[in-house]
């Protein structure tokens, strides 16, 4: 059963230039699902719309922005008052930045300020063992944690708030390899006690090690929604041709890039938004916005897909 | 002409060091990846060899001289995240304008002109990073340290940023230290890689 | 578009009602004629009419003529201590970011100082110890109003110098005074001006407490603390017009005042610039 869902998601921001004031639109009628014990990545590139997707589940988009579509957790309508109360109980942010951390506040109260339930001080001991944080670093403030630090600081702030949904939102810069992977682990053992985790990221590497389903953005849309085994050789089994061109653009696979860039949100094109930079593109792309449709086990947003 | 590095030193403070004598060479032409644990001093190392931070010990050569502050640095870093780096104030032209870029560097780093009116509020992290990397390419660089320069960035904008670095590297032999945590990437792009431990 | 949703437009329309309203008060107050407020004892205490739309005080002067003079003389006065007390900020903000530790802690030394001593209160002793007067209370702003805006100035000036753009600069080659007037300048005038504005019905309304006082302008200026100050003796016998209306144009000046800078910054302050409707 999906424990999240979000139905045709549209974010556009009221934007001001000189004294006109300018819609655009960040995320266009996107749609994604997450299952009670997996994980679901988001890739794609930055200005794709992945961190504003997180906003808008959490209910913390800039105010200038206005929402339109469905979003549900547990089969029920997440209104603003709603996400209000879920968020760090039921829902739970591991932030991109490690500039969220409060200041003045040392590192273990952090995270004991986010157990909802339990003893706060044994959890909090607890997780930092489990994230190889020295007891001293309980005493710690923000400035003095190095940049690894103080992202296991986050990361275990989101596992003591006992939430069924983890939003994790580029989790992993800056965080040495082993540290990526055990994150990742502890990622996947959340997910198998039947939890959510959408876990947002540019790293297609990271994203393949415990991911059950990666969604591919581009332009603030879903272009693919495809299970990583897809993800393989050449790219042959990806269904949408943005998705095997960031597929064949990393260091490990080729290396090549394709050229052009995503367009701006102001000026999205008003059919297929990667038309300009597609080799398959023909009229009809450009004719209508391209519905999801069900491929091969997975969803595509194209109509030449295969 | 060689970037040498002679036994740098250097600690925050009285803070316990964070490296100790470390030797470096680059050639120009070549392009060595460094790899090292978070806390390693990598981003340190590389502020040192650009000049931005002075070492607590030893010291930076440029072909054999010690380097000079005064007018365009030889040796020019582009730092992890865009948004830091650029001025909030300017529009992307401005930008371009104060580095005195040549076109041929923005169209292979696929810059387009519609953005050159914007703010950098107003761009992606992958379009910011490209302009760092366009101004850090004047005609005067020889050497380039890139410390995390793609880590924020999707697999297609960082094939496109480094094939045009690497263009640029053959035609004018430039010398290049790529700082950076995926072994992948390192593996693709550097002749040989240095290591830093904690 | 529907303009009463666009805050843009609505701030300028707020910014162009409130510069037509003070130059208003200008214009009046240096064309109306000044035979308005000679003595008329003949019809003194006249309650507002249509001829005198602010009423007349015990000496039969024209209170609307009063009061826009006043208020014009009010206006020059504070926006020359105003503009000497920015000039105080900018200077002091760049002397203590820019020329090392001694200056800057000379500069943040009497920062402090100025700002614990109540502002009302300095502003008297350095009004009262210049014998009072114009030259006073412009002396008493311009040396009272800039602790605040020079604490600002010195932290925007000491975060760029050190921002990672700035440094970029200096490596490729641009000197000195070129990162001044391109980098550091254009960022703090916007602050300047700002503050300048914010700090303008400050000194207005210290102007004319220290006139009401008896400590400002002299009592045969047609100030709008002197106005006031006198006002009040003729309250109790049910001469409310005295003080009324100047008090409300004073209200509404520096009200207008407050808006324009208020949306000023908020044009040139980017994380707000595009806040919701």
């Amino acid at each position: 059963m999906a424990i999240l869902e979000v139905e045709n998601l549209s974010v556009s921001f009221n934007q001001y230039k000189m004294f006109r004031s300018v819609k655009s639109k960040v995320i266009s009628s996107l749609s994604i699902a997450v299952d009670e014990g997996e994980i679901v990545a988001v890739v794609g590139a930055s200005g794709s719309g992945k961190s504003l997707l997180a906003q808008a589940i959490l209910g913390i988009l800039p105010p200038n922005a206005t929402i339109d579509g469905i979003m549900l957790f547990r089969g029920e309508t997440l209104t603003l008052a709603r996400q209000k109360a879920l968020r760090g109980r039921e829902i739970a942010i591991i932030p991109q930045s490690v500039n969220s951390l409060d200041p003045l506040m040392r590192a273990g109260s952090h995270v004991r300020t986010s157990v909802t339930a339990g003893n706060a001080s044994d959890l909090q001991k607890e997780v930092f063992k489990r994230y190889h944080l020295e007891e001293k670093v309980e005493k710690l403030y923000p400035f003095q944690l190095s940049g690894g630090m103080a992202r296991r600081v986050l990361l275990a702030s989101a596992m003591v708030s006992g939430a069924k949904v983890i939003i994790a939102d580029e989790p992993t810069p800056g965080l040495d390899e082993q540290y990526v992977a055990e994150a990742l682990q502890h990622l996947r053992e959340f997910a198998d006690n039947g939890c959510g985790v959408l876990l947002i990221t540019h790293d297609i590497g990271a994203a393949l090690k415990i991911a059950d389903k990666i969604a591919v953005f581009y332009a603030g849309t879903t272009v693919e929604i495809a299970s990583i085994e897809n993800f393989r050789g050449d790219g042959e089994d990806l269904r949408h041709p943005f998705s095997k061109a960031l597929w064949r653009a990393l260091p490990e696979n080729g290396f090549e890039p394709i050229p052009g860039s995503q367009p701006q949100p102001d000026k999205l094109p008003s059919g297929c938004l990667f038309a300009a930079r597609c080799k398959k593109a023909a009229a009809a792309c450009s004719a209508a916005f391209p519905e999801m449709r069900e491929l091969r086990n997975g969803r595509v947003r194209c109509i030449h897909a295969t | 002409m060689q970037l040498e590095a002679k036994k740098l030193s250097y600690r925050y403070g009285c803070y316990p060091w964070l490296f100790r004598e470390v030797d470096f060479t680059l050639s120009p032409g070549e392009v060595v990846g460094l790899l090292g644990p978070s806390g390693s001093g990598k981003t340190t190392l590389c502020r040192i060899l650009a000049g931005y931070v002075k070492p607590a010990e030893g010291r930076v050569l440029l072909g054999g001289k010690p380097i000079t502050r005064k007018g365009y640095q030889p040796v020019q870093l582009v730092f992890q995240h865009p948004e830091k780096a650029l001025n909030p104030r300017w529009r992307m032209r401005k930008v371009l304008k104060e580095a005195e870029v040549e076109d041929s560097i923005l169209e292979a780093l696929g810059i387009q002109s519609e953005w050159l009116s914007h703010f950098p509020g107003e761009l992606s992290g992958g379009e910011l990073q490209r302009f760092c990397v366009a101004r850090a390419l004047g005609k005067g660089t020889r050497f380039l340290i890139a410390d995390e320069m793609t880590t924020m960035l999707d697999a297609i904008t960082q094939a496109q940023i480094w094939n045009a670095v690497l263009n640029a590297q053959k035609q004018r032999e430039m010398g290049i230290v790529v700082v950076s945590h995926e072994e992948k990437l390192v593996a693709r792009l550097c002749d040989r890689v240095m290591r830093l431990s904690r | 578009m529907n303009v009463l949703k666009n805050k843009r437009l609505r701030a300028l329309g707020m910014t162009i009602f409130s510069i037509l309203f003070l130059g208003g008060v200008v214009i009046l107050g240096l064309t109306l004629d000044k035979g308005n407020i000679v003595t008329h004892l003949e019809i003194r205490n006249a309650p507002p009419t249509l001829e005198h739309l602010f009423g007349t005080d015990w000496l039969g002067r024209d209170m609307f003529t009063r009061t826009m003079m006043g208020l014009t003389l009010s206006m020059g006065v504070g926006l020359l201590g105003a503009f000497c007390s920015t000039m105080i900020a900018a200077v002091l903000g760049m002397v203590a970011a820019t020329m090392g530790k001694v200056a800057d802690a000379v500069v943040s030394w009497s920062t402090d100082l100025f700002l614990s001593v109540p502002h009302l209160v300095m502003l008297l002793l350095i009004s009262f110890s210049l014998g009072g007067g114009a030259k006073g209370i412009i002396a008493g702003t311009a040396l009272t109003h800039w602790p605040s805006l020079a604490r600002i100035i010195r932290a925007e000036i000491m975060a760029i110098r050190s921002a990672d753009y700035v440094q970029v600069s200096r490596r490729l080659g641009k000197p000195g005074w070129w990162i001044a007037m391109n980098h550091i300048f254009p960022h703090i005038l916007p602050q300047l001006a700002v503050g300048f504005l914010l700090m303008f019905p400050h000194a207005i309304l210290h102007e004319a407490s220290v006139t009401f006082l008896g400590l400002g302008l002299s009592p045969h200026q047609p100030a709008i603390g002197i106005i006031l100050s006198e006002s009040m003796k003729y309250l109790s016998s049910g001469l409310w017009w005295l003080a009324f209306f100047p008090g409300l144009c004073l209200l509404f000046a520096v009200r207008a005042f407050a808006a324009i800078g208020g949306n000023l910054r908020q044009f040139i302050r980017p994380s707000s610039a595009h806040d919701a409707r």
